[in-house]
């Protein structure tokens, strides 16, 4: 991938995520994450390479929740279902399954101005499963949030994962979050971005938040920390 | 320390403790406010209420300081006294509903005018919002109307279309059109480049696009330029009943009237209606902004 003013935004960038896979990439900032997420989705041209998404009822996750603010949590969540024109019906089912999946029932006729960042990227979460989609997109969305928060979003996408079964995209920087979420982890140098290394989680699904402490996941973390500070590049 | 210093320091952190872990689950106005105990209402009416109270009566004590203090009797027709205002001007039926009649003309050229300005406004900004091209081709020109003195197309007005209500809607349109077309186009161009990216994901068309996000987002930014070009307008009713003679007589032609046969009590109290309905329309239209956005958007002001 090359920007029009010539940067090597991402070099031999090759992998495939399938059904039932939840890949993370981690890399430093600016190293082409967030692009390589704008091409799968389609939001930016590719220049060259081959390319392969199902993007019927493609699910993205924003970095910020990109809620409307003059929608209230239900109307937010039904967004999707409606530029899609699903039926009013089977919009209201949608939507209240999907609210109830994030937890969020009972904040159903809110303003966004009145939830906490947390609960913004949950609405966002609830609003992209309304679709049901096969391939689901994360660029870096709990990147704004606290830790506990973080950690307590980590554990319920991997809920949906395992509910769900889509195949899982997750851009991040946190290597925590990656390892924890993760089937397997791409790591990525900066400028061009391209893929230094691959990691296997071996960790069994579902994983319990206990595993952060398990000296497995500590020892995994830091061969891919390694990784990322160039000891493989 | 002591034990009733412990207890007391105890006392002051709880509340705020409560605010921390609510706020963590939802920020809920009424958890804030049972923890802030707020002032007592009486206490918070006087202290809005009262500096404005304090200001107008040395404003009045200033007035009658100069109408009897500095003016000389010969002079004092210069500036008359407050309570002969409020008889002559506002309590003598005849001159008062002469008054009321003059505003009551002037307020509907300014409606008809705000009118025509909100649909040339609404049109061109969302033509403008639509296509780069359009909005460098018709901004300069828009700046540039904007920067003509009224004053000085009056005679251009009088000349092109006489001296009657059409006028003074001409007026009203060109005075009050700018802040409408600026303010909407910011509002259609402030939504997230996010949100934007999510309606190109899902295939959304140009239509839906401007229903769904641009124009709701633009709202606030619409009621804050519909706020000023409301005043506007009725400056441009009362500056263009000033001007031109013909048709039903407005407020500004009063004001000329009353200058012009030095009825000092009749000016002043059409000047302070004059005021009265400026403020009027802004309240107006910051109530209708609060009513159209204001569950969702902070609305600051009135």
């Amino acid at each position: 991938m090359t920007f029009p003013d010539g940067t090597e935004a991402l070099r031999d960038v090759s992998f495939s995520v399938d059904k039932k896979e939840f890949v993370t990439v981690v890399g430093p900032s600016g190293c082409g994450k967030s692009t390589l997420l704008k091409i799968a989705s389609g939001l930016l041209e590719r220049t060259s390479g081959e390319l392969e998404v199902d993007r019927d009822h493609l699910g993205y996750v924003f970095q910020d929740s990109t809620l409307l603010p003059w929608r209230t949590v239900t109307d937010n969540v039904l967004l999707l279902a409606e530029l899609h024109n699903i039926p009013l019906a089977d919009r209201k089912q949608l939507a209240r399954d999907a609210i109830d999946l994030v937890g969020l029932t009972g904040f159903e006729n809110h303003y966004p101005k009145s939830l906490s960042g947390g609960m913004k990227m949950r609405v966002s979460l609830a609003r992209t499963l309304t679709l049901k989609p096969p391939v689901f997109l994360f660029d870096e969305p709990f990147g704004a949030v606290d830790e506990i928060t973080r950690e307590h979003l980590n554990e319920e996408t991997q809920k949906l994962f395992l509910r769900e079964g889509f195949a899982g995209l997750f851009i991040t920087h946190s290597i925590g979050e990656a390892v924890f979420m993760s089937t397997r982890v791409l790591v990525m140098s900066a400028r061009p971005g391209r893929i230094v290394a691959e990691f296997v989680v071996p960790f069994d699904y579902p994983r319990k938040p206990e595993l952060r402490f398990d000296p497995e996941f500590s020892k995994l973390s830091g061969e891919v920390s390694h990784a990322l500070r160039g000891g493989y590049g | 320390m002591t034990l009733p210093d412990l207890g007391q320091a105890s006392e002051t952190i709880s509340p705020l403790a409560g605010i921390d872990a609510s706020a963590a689950q939802a920020v809920d106005d009424n958890v804030r406010q049972a923890a802030f105990r707020p002032k007592s209402r009486g206490r918070e009416l006087a202290e809005t209420v009262l500096p404005p109270l304090v200001l107008g009566s040395l404003v009045i004590a200033a007035w009658y300081f100069i109408s009897y203090g500095v003016l000389t009797e010969a002079r004092r027709f210069l500036l008359r006294p407050p309570h002969q205002v409020l008889q002559v001007g506002f309590l003598d039926w005849e001159n008062f509903s002469e008054i009321l009649l003059g505003l009551w003309s002037s307020a509907r050229v300014a409606t008809i005018g705000l009118s025509i300005s909100i649909a040339i406004g609404f049109f061109l900004a969302t033509l403008m919002s639509q296509a780069k091209v359009v909005e460098r081709a018709v901004f300069p020109f828009m700046v540039a109307l904007q920067a003509i003195p009224v004053l000085a197309i009056v005679p251009l007005i009088s000349f092109w279309w006489g001296t009657g209500q059409r006028s003074r809607i001409v007026v009203c349109v060109i005075i009050s059109l700018f802040p409408i077309i600026v303010n909407t186009l910011f509002g259609l161009q402030s939504a997230e480049r996010g949100i934007h990216d999510l309606f190109t994901l899902h295939h959304a068309n140009r239509l839906t696009r401007l229903r769904k996000l641009m124009f709701p987002a633009a709202l606030p930014a619409i009621f804050a330029g519909l706020r000023i070009s409301a005043g506007l307008s009725v400056i441009g009713a009362i500056v263009g009943d000033f001007f031109f003679g013909k048709g039903g007589v407005g407020i500004g032609q009063l004001l000329r009237r009353y200058a012009n046969n030095l009825q000092g009590e009749e000016l002043l109290a059409a000047v302070i209606m004059s005021s009265l309905l400026g403020v009027a329309v802004f309240l107006l239209f910051g109530w209708i902004q609060n009513r159209a956005v204001g569950r969702w958007h902070d609305t600051t002001g009135a």
